[in-house]
């Protein structure tokens, strides 16, 4: 069994990803919708859950797109939010003036954003590295700054709205329900992975990656290193108009904000998380980052502080983002069998459990004694002296403890590596 | 006529303040090879810091200790992770600087809230030192010009003079030749650090009563900044100076402006869309900065005064 699976593996190099990233989706956007709408008394999947899958599946796409700019060509942006917004507001506008069907939109809106992906690279291309980081920063905060600037276009404080249900109808299907609209999304979700896959295997990101690991080399060998990070700007802008377009399908409106700086961080953030050197690694940071946008924000104030710091820890400790890391610890399995692995995963598993409780209470603690006079109900933000002191003990107790299993875990991997080079 | 030569002076004071912000950074860039993304989270730190400590100590102890502070908090962000991130490449360090920026934000949020906090002028700083034709000019504004420019001769008398500064220049463009001779450049490496996020916080500190004191104002003069090294040429002092002015007389004179855009282009023979039409120049003036940036780059992508690298 095993054989013929690896065989069809080496057989078909295109098959296994798609396959695996189609059995990501089902697992992720089909079958909760379907649980929940089988276990509510009236057949309709949750509001909520909806909203929140519907934002990771837009996430999803986001940043893939942008994983064709970071992790294929290189080109760090800090304006990508710009071709997203700036498409959505394009299928928005259209949508309100001409009889388009909602499941076509999300197209729109990808010429929307090759458009603005156009302009980029005629100023862009030709650079890369820090300089590419910073012009498009100034790109990204010219579309930011217009929006405000420019409110009959962008719709102002409002943003421009649509009415899902009011373009032409397919069959039954007016799109106007949330479940609806959210088949529209899951499904341009699976079609932009699928297209995204395949456009990583062509030669044109083949020769991206060339220009990426070394410019001068491709361009001795006649490859031109800016029409070849053109082509990559203009393709990964496309995607992020349809990423953009999905939002607006799923919020109803293209805002001002959508263009903004909070924007593209959030998009750049999710793909170095995840880890921008694989086509998985920018879904797992797309994930991770909804799950603390929403999870996280919904109960802590201080949920931009734990992004940022998660950031720095996977930006020092795993350049390669949460795929490196998952990777690195398959091939450690590989070599030394699952026994080991589970000793030594247990003791980093603890130690990581016992430090992210101790920090995070004290983040928590610090955050309600400062916003007291705000907030005065808030956990941990009317404490007795003594009920102070115990917590400093709690934390202290569980900061040793993660310390010690940290160092368990450190010495025993030490110990397994040491018995691989003696055998 | 006197209304212009207020707003050209004004213009200059903000550039001058843009430039000790550009030319920390410029020479932060110059040295490690990385663009501190967080350069104007230090520009901020000085800023809340200086209205602190003008609080409790005076504005003149405020003005020292600011960017003094803000120097050791550089030192160490450079020692204990810029260090170990910086051999994994020039983006590596930006994004570990970008997620300090992010990081900072909430930490200054969190130890001085989220309202905007008044920054007083010190009583003989206050009012205007003199009129020209009705429009007044500032005495605070001139203290600032006073300040950078005071701060930005020391800095040059120091590269170019003292044993520490020859150290510097030399390990700006031959590292490897420097430490060779026995010198410790990473030691040299830290302390531009530093000198650099002391000429932020200095910034910071001084345009404190001039502008909004509030957790956003790291991002709103983080990205001008970022315009004024690129369009500049990165790596170019020269150029950052040169930029620094042109952008700080250009917003001036934009805000002064009551032209609208309809009415200039109407002067240069086009006819814009109505959307565009109404707008005044004062309302673009946040605009004006990427505009020319954009411009620039178009015509000239190493910038103004920068050098082509291999990534070009």
């Amino acid at each position: 069994m095993t054989v013929r699976i690896r065989r069809w593996r080496e057989s078909s190099p295109w098959l296994a990803p798609v396959v695996t990233f189609i059995a990501l989706f089902v697992a992720l956007f089909v079958l909760p919708p379907l649980v929940s709408a089988l276990a509510s008394p009236d057949g309709v999947p949750q509001g909520w859950l909806l909203a929140c899958l519907a934002q990771a599946a837009t996430m999803v796409v986001f940043a893939l797109s942008y994983n064709l700019l970071l992790g294929e060509t290189g080109l760090l942006s800090f304006g990508h939010a710009a071709p997203a917004g700036l498409g959505a507001l394009l299928a928005a506008q259209m949508f309100n003036r001409h009889a388009i069907a909602l499941p076509l939109l999300p197209l729109v809106g990808g010429l929307g954003g090759a458009a603005f992906g156009v302009l980029t690279a005629l100023v862009a291309a030709r650079r890369a590295g820090t300089a590419f980081a910073m012009i498009t920063l100034g790109l990204g905060e010219l579309v930011a700054a217009a929006a405000w600037a420019l409110p009959d276009w962008f719709g102002g404080e409002a943003g421009v709205g649509i009415d899902r249900g009011s373009g032409p109808a397919w069959g039954h299907w007016t799109f106007g329900p949330d479940g609806e609209a959210y088949c529209v999304i899951a499904a341009w979700c699976v079609v932009a992975g699928v297209a995204i896959f395949a456009l990583s295997r062509m030669p044109l990101v083949r020769l991206a990656n060339a220009v990426r690991d070394h410019p001068v080399r491709a361009a001795a060998l006649g490859i031109a290193p800016a029409r070849t990070r053109a082509a990559m700007i203009v393709w990964s802008a496309a995607f992020a108009g349809v990423a953009g377009t999905l939002a607006l399908i799923n919020v109803e409106m293209a805002a001002a904000e959508s263009v903004g700086m909070s924007r593209s961080a959030a998009v750049l953030i999710a793909t170095v998380t995840g880890g921008a050197g694989s086509f998985f690694g920018p879904v797992l940071g797309a994930l991770v980052w909804v799950a603390f946008s929403v999870g996280v924000a919904s109960v802590s104030r201080a949920w931009m502080l734990y992004v940022g710091l998660f950031f720095i820890a996977v930006v020092l400790a795993a350049p390669d983002g949460l795929a490196g890391v998952a990777a690195r610890q398959r091939a450690w399995v590989v070599r030394h069998g699952w026994r080991p692995a589970v000793r030594v995963g247990a003791a980093g598993a603890l130690a990581c459990l016992f430090g992210a409780l101790a920090f995070v209470l004290a983040v928590q603690w610090a955050y309600a004694a400062r916003l007291r006079d705000s907030n005065p109900d808030a956990w941990l933000a009317t404490l007795t002296p003594r009920d102070a002191w115990q917590l400093c003990g709690a934390l202290v107790v569980l900061a040793a403890a993660a310390m010690l299993f940290a160092q368990r875990a450190r010495r025993l991997k030490r110990s397994f590596d040491a018995e691989e080079t003696e055998r | 006529m006197q209304a212009f030569a207020i707003d050209a002076l004004n213009g200059i004071s903000y550039g001058l303040l843009l430039f000790m912000l550009s030319a920390g950074l410029t020479l932060i860039f110059s040295m490690l090879g990385v663009l501190n993304f967080a350069h104007a989270s230090f520009y901020m730190l000085g800023a809340y810091l200086g209205v602190t400590l003008a609080g409790t100590l005076g504005f003149g102890w405020a003005l020292v200790l600011a960017p003094l502070l803000a120097a050791v908090a550089g030192a160490a962000f450079e020692r204990a992770l810029l260090r170990r991130v910086r051999p994994g490449g020039s983006l590596n360090a930006l994004l570990l600087t970008f997620g300090a920026a992010a990081v900072m934000g909430e930490l200054v949020k969190l130890a001085w809230g989220l309202q905007p906090l008044s920054a007083r002028v010190p009583a003989v700083l206050d009012g205007p030192l003199f009129l020209l034709g009705g429009a007044a000019f500032s005495r605070y504004r001139a203290f600032a010009m006073g300040v950078s420019v005071a701060m930005l001769g020391v800095l040059w008398v120091a590269l170019r003079v003292s044993q520490t500064g020859l150290i510097v220049r030399a390990a700006l463009t031959h590292a490897k030749a420097v430490e060779a001779l026995g010198h410790d450049v990473p030691r040299v490496q830290t302390l531009v650090f530093a000198l650099g996020t002391a000429l932020a916080a200095l910034a910071g500190a001084v345009a404190a009563p001039l502008f909004v004191v509030e957790p956003a104002m790291a991002e709103s003069v983080g990205s001008i900044v970022f315009v004024v090294v690129v369009t500049g040429g990165l790596g170019s002092l020269a150029g950052a100076f040169v930029a620094s002015l042109v952008l700080g007389c250009l917003q001036s004179f934009a805000i002064a402006s009551d032209a609208s855009l309809g009415a200039l282009a109407a002067h240069c023979g086009l006819a814009l869309p109505p959307a565009w039409r109404a707008l005044t120049l004062a309302q673009t003036a946040p605009l004006l900065p990427y505009l020319l940036l954009v411009a620039i780059l178009a015509v000239r992508p190493r910038g103004l005064f920068g050098q082509l690298t291999d990534d070009a």
